[in-house]
């Protein structure tokens, strides 16, 4: 077996040197009731890594890939082009197989990493502080949810219909435990009165821009309708390259930002692991949750970094915590770090305003195809159309003919009527003319 | 006020620097790596993106007004950065890792390579499922894993790491409960517990009651029994415990637990002691989360990602959050609508958007498939002979809470071996740095003062072991004899003395600032 | 201004008429480590006898002050905030943590006096 370098002999040595007969001995505090043989288990034994490749090789090769057809899926993840130096990088075994930095001294690779990785997340958001990351972007507005309610000493969530409905979902999950939670209409292409809704309950209102239909939110007017009730502003970005062209939330009046970071660094990988972003005023610093990283000096004088502020933490302060999270998305941060050290203030800027060219390029030629109507006047990379079919049924028949043609709106919420026709198209710098024209071709055969 | 007695020092006492030092600060192949954003610079790009311009007549007034303040960097230079920040970093490829309670094992590159097959790692998480048909058989062939090794009828699995699938399993009894129309809100958690599990208790809205252990390190299972009641949920148990001993009495407690209409969370991080040789199932367990970076070789990156599937007993199966993947006619989907499950099904909720760690589960499959179940039988075993053999050998030079008996996977000592030489756990984990070597978990758990927990895993050879152990005795016989020369302003070694963390936590600094930002980009 | 009186949680109080200063003991300072941060009640806050009033962390633990005797709370060292080094400094002058006004002044002659602390400490 590979991966275990004990010999025979070298077990008969140990067992020796420990005084035992045999290892079962070793094991005679399991009942006698609850220990298994081999042969209970229905699964295979040990195989050789050809064989594994083999049995994993095809299973992968049952599925489309998104480099291997047109491809516009978005609703939450989005295909970007990650450069070869991320993933080799990711892969060194110092930052792959190394532990959470408990012990600073011989951890300064990944908590420098981490104070980068902070600041550029602070930048990004334009808010004063960001954490180490969270496991995802909903994971992320839970507990944004949380700690505006720890803050306010309020119960009530105010969610708008933009949000996107998974991430309503985790919060009303979690959130809905410590108070209540309510969501505002679904209003596609349109923006939908929440304002209405706070009242001195509200510990927080939650807006994504751009929200789930792509349409791009002013969170300033909202921002200042929370903080007139002495609510909070939680802002919600799930594609964070957006913020390569878009006013950052904080500079519009955003206390919390509750991003998912999945865009920069880190593939589709259908659905995780995925890099959570958090970040808040300065004022908030002791109420976060998550791991934070902070610059000090050694016993030398010189400059080091360590894990600070862990008594918010379950370590610590067990059931008096800000959150339970231990293992956070530490790789992810890194890939997330790297590609943006990469792309800097240039590249990420330049290739924000490539994505919004190609989704604008693409949403008007589709708007020209008969039985399309453009639902989102205004969008960065992700905008929604209104078709003359359901759009789940058009999705599978564009599937059929190998395209990947979107997201039916129907799939993230199917009791909400007006969603049936919708269908949410994402474009980004890894589309090409080709897939656009293809998109369109076989879009009007199917809706003919 | 609530006395903390781990005694734990913070401060580190300035030293003197005795080498001469070189012009560049840098030393030999110890290379300093300065900050991103005092490398970086103005107009400068590491990729090459076409530079064109976009009106704002669809950004709905929004377009950004400043700079984000990042600067940029060109590619070798963004490779040489990370490069030098790697070399800072200890890892198990290099040594040892004896991190009790993490199972450092060894992260096979096969699982690397496998997770990046474009069908897997390039696939949309809502792509149809016409086109993900693969994907979602991994995730069920990695479900039949689960479930046959815990014998346990069901498993959740979009659980993002530990900590998350211990919310989930909550929240699944907390559904239960109320299913039921009773009232319970207060959950047994004892008192060795790792701080996630009365962390998430208290998260999931239950009051934390603590059971304390007995002299040979298991829970005081009558105590435990007699703080049962109609008020009370769950306990929470790990097994094998905290301090590396398998909880003998556990399927009395599970039958009183369940009598008093109770439900039994158990913490799987020890998984990688018992895995092919007992089923939690057997064992009256009704909720275990699994740590698939611990027991199933996922890397640990630094600090995750992680997964934490949850396996479910019958009492609990039908509660497990959404989605769920369902098999009918057409193949293999997932059921993400409350109003379209199964029979029967009464999920509470949902954890995180999406399905899961897909990427984790894609590492993990490809472990379980390379052990096999008499692999994963036999890395058990390893692991378990390990660190027996590591307590047989330092048991007479440091001191054992828990000497006399075979321990698990993991071998538990404390700093009763270092009184009155002034020496602490900490100080003896500095000096191991020295020597090479990640310490060991310390202050952990609670219940033995100054705790060292020490687990060497199944990837360990014996010479590797005996090394360790020959470093160890070396260092417990010296700080014994009061040569402490090894331990004061320990570490010496690393790319940094020992850091001031109550300066960093007095006066927080956490993230650079520019001292204006540059113009905006265009 | 009175002497001083201490719990067994490690907290000490002085009685000034109605007005009772509390803060941890030196012995409290120096087990805890270095302070790094504290968390003092607001004026107006009632507290009991034994109810945890504040907290105070150093960098790995985090401990709840116990109110001594019961009150009103009327002012916290906000001196504290700033520095909360002050608390290792001089824990039983300067680095007090709040003070409150006492609705029981039996509680106070219940305590014990600094020579029946100084016991307590010595057999822990």
């Amino acid at each position: 077996m590979r991966y275990l370098p004990l010999t025979p002999n070298d077990r008969r040595a140990m067992l020796a040197k420990i005084g035992a007969p045999d290892i079962d001995s070793l094991f005679k505090d399991v009942p006698k009731e609850a220990a298994v043989s081999l042969s209970s288990f229905d699964l295979s034994d040990t195989k050789g890594e050809l064989e594994v490749e083999r049995i994993l090789s095809k299973l992968a090769a049952r599925n489309v890939a998104a480099g291997a057809a047109p491809f516009f899926c978005g609703a939450g993840a989005y295909k970007h082009h990650v450069p070869s130096a991320v993933d080799h990088l990711i892969q060194r075994s110092e930052f792959l197989t190394s532990y959470t930095p408990y012990q600073p001294e011989i951890s300064q690779g990944t908590l420098q990493v981490l104070f980068e990785f902070q600041t550029q997340v602070a930048l990004l958001t334009g808010m004063e502080v960001a954490n180490a990351s969270l496991y995802d972007g909903s994971t992320a507005t839970a507990e944004a949810v949380l700690m505006a309610q720890r803050l306010t000493r309020r119960s009530k969530a105010i969610l708008s219909g933009g949000l996107h409905p998974h991430y309503a979902e985790t919060v009303e999950t979690v959130a809905g435990l410590a108070g209540q939670v309510t969501r505002s209409p679904v209003t596609p292409g349109r923006v939908e009165d929440i304002v209405g809704l706070i009242d001195a309950e509200t510990a927080c209102v939650v807006l994504q821009s751009p929200d789930v239909f792509g349409l791009i939110r002013d969170i300033k007017p909202i921002a200042e309708a929370a903080h007139a009730r002495g609510a909070l502003l939680i802002a919600v970005v799930t594609e964070v390259v957006s913020l390569g062209l878009l006013e950052s939330p904080g500079a519009q009046g955003a206390d919390v930002v509750a991003c998912e970071g999945q865009s920069i660094g880190n593939g589709l990988n259908f659905g995780g692991p995925y890099v959570g972003l958090f970040a808040a005023k300065e004022k908030f610093l002791r109420q976060m949750p998550g791991r934070l990283c902070g610059e000090t000096v050694d016993a030398t004088g010189r400059r080091g970094f360590v894990l600070t502020l862990s008594t918010r933490e379950q370590h610590i302060r067990r059931e008096k915590a800000t959150s339970n999270i231990c293992t956070n998305s530490g790789l992810c941060a890194l890939a997330f770090s790297i590609h943006l050290s990469l792309l800097g203030e240039v590249g990420l800027t330049r290739l924000a305003r490539i994505n919004h060219a190609k989704a604008v390029s693409l949403a008007d030629r589709l708007a020209r195809v008969k039985g399309v109507e453009l639902v989102t006047p205004y969008f960065f990379n992700e905008f929604t159309l209104k078709l003359s079919k359901p759009a789940g049924d058009v999705v599978d028949a564009l599937a059929a003919q190998h395209v990947l043609g979107g997201v039916p709106a129907s799939r993230l919420m199917p009791h909400v009527s007006g969603a049936r026709d919708l269908l949410i198209v994402a474009a980004t710098e890894t589309n090409t003319d080709e897939d656009f024209a293809k998109f369109e071709q076989v879009l009007s055969e199917v809706l003919a | 006020m609530s006395m903390n007695n781990q005694g734990r020092p913070s401060q580190a006492a300035m030293v003197q620097d005795n080498e001469l030092p070189t012009i560049s600060g840098d030393r030999g192949l110890d290379l300093e790596a300065r900050l991103i954003f005092e490398l970086g610079r103005e107009g400068v790009t590491g990729v090459d993106l076409p530079d064109i311009n976009v009106d704002d007549s669809r950004l709905h007034g929004l377009r950004r007004k400043g700079a984000i303040g990042l600067l940029g960097l060109s590619e070798p230079e963004v490779i040489r950065h990370y490069v030098r920040l790697s070399r800072q970093n200890y890892a198990i490829d290099a040594g040892l890792y004896p991190l009790g309670s993490c199972t450092m094992k060894h992260n096979p590159r096969l699982n690397e390579k496998m997770a990046r097959l474009p069908g897997f790692g390039d696939l949309h998480p809502l792509a149809p499922s016409s086109v993900t048909q693969g994907a979602l058989a991994l995730i069920g062939d990695l479900m039949r894993w689960l479930t046959t090794l815990t014998g346990m009828p069901a498993v959740a699995m979009s659980p993002k790491a530990g900590a998350h699938g211990e919310l989930c399993g909550l929240l699944a009894i907390r559904a239960a409960v109320q299913a039921r129309g009773e009232h319970r809100d207060r959950i047994l958690v004892p008192e060795s517990a790792h701080g996630t599990n009365p962390a998430t208790a208290a998260f999931a809205g239950f009051v934390v009651d603590e059971v304390p252990a007995k002299p040979d390190g298991r829970v005081d299972a009558a105590a435990l029994k007699a703080k049962l009641g109609p008020d009370v949920a769950a306990i929470m148990l790990t097994n094998p415990n905290t301090c590396g001993l398998f909880e003998g009495e556990i399927i009395g407690i599970a039958k009183a637990v369940h009598e008093a209409g109770a439900y039994f969370y158990c913490d799987g991080a020890n998984f990688n002691a018992i895995a092919g040789r007992v089923r939690p199932g057997d064992l009256g367990i009704d909720a275990m989360h699994i740590n698939l970076h611990k027991t199933f070789s996922t890397p640990h990156g630094g600090g995750g990602p992680g997964a934490g599937p949850v396996v479910l007993s019958e009492r609990l199966k039908a509660y497990a959050p959404l989605p769920l993947l369902v098999a009918d006619g057409e193949g293999l989907r997932l059921v993400e609508d409350r109003a379209r499950v199964p029979d029967g099904a009464k999920p509470f909720g949902r954890m995180c958007a999406f399905h899961g760690q897909m990427g984790m589960f894609v590492r993990a499959l490809s472990y379980m498939v390379s052990h096999g179940r008499d692999g994963i039988r036999q890395a058990s075993e390893d692991a378990v002979l390990s660190a027996n053999y590591i307590l047989a050998s330092l048991k007479d030079v440091m001191s054992a809470p828990f000497g006399d008996g075979p321990c698990m996977h993991e071998a538990l000592f404390d700093d009763t071996f270092l009184e009155g030489s002034g020496i602490t756990t900490l100080d003896f984990a500095k000096a191991m740095i020295d020597e090479g070597y990640h310490p060991m978990t310390m202050y952990f758990p609670l219940v033995v003062h100054g705790a060292m927990l020490i687990e060497p895993t199944e990837s360990e050879s014996k010479e590797s072991l005996d090394r360790f152990i020959t470093v160890l005795r070396g260092l417990a016989e010296d700080a014994k004899a009061g040569r402490r020369e090894r331990f004061e302003g320990a570490p010496r070694y690393a790319p940094r003395r020992r850091l001031d963390e109550t300066a960093a936590a007095r006066k927080p600094i956490l993230r650079w600032k520019p001292s204006a930002l540059p113009e905006a980009a265009e | 201004m009175s002497e001083m009186r201490f719990t067994d949680q490690h907290e000490w109080v002085r009685l000034d008429g109605d007005e009772a200063t509390i803060g941890i003991t030196r012995h409290a300072a120096e087990q805890l480590g270095d302070v790094v941060f504290v968390e003092l009640p607001q004026a107006g806050r009632k507290v009991r006898a034994g109810a945890e009033a504040a907290v105070v962390e150093s960098v790995k633990a985090a401990s709840e002050v116990y109110a001594p005797v019961g009150g009103e709370v009327t002012e916290a060292n906000t001196v504290l905030e700033a520095q909360p080094a002050k608390v290792n400094e001089d824990p039983e002058g300067a680095g007090w943590f709040f003070k409150l006004k006492i609705s029981d002044k039996g509680q106070f002659a219940k305590l014990m006096d600094e020579a029946a602390y100084k016991e307590f400490v010595k057999g822990l």
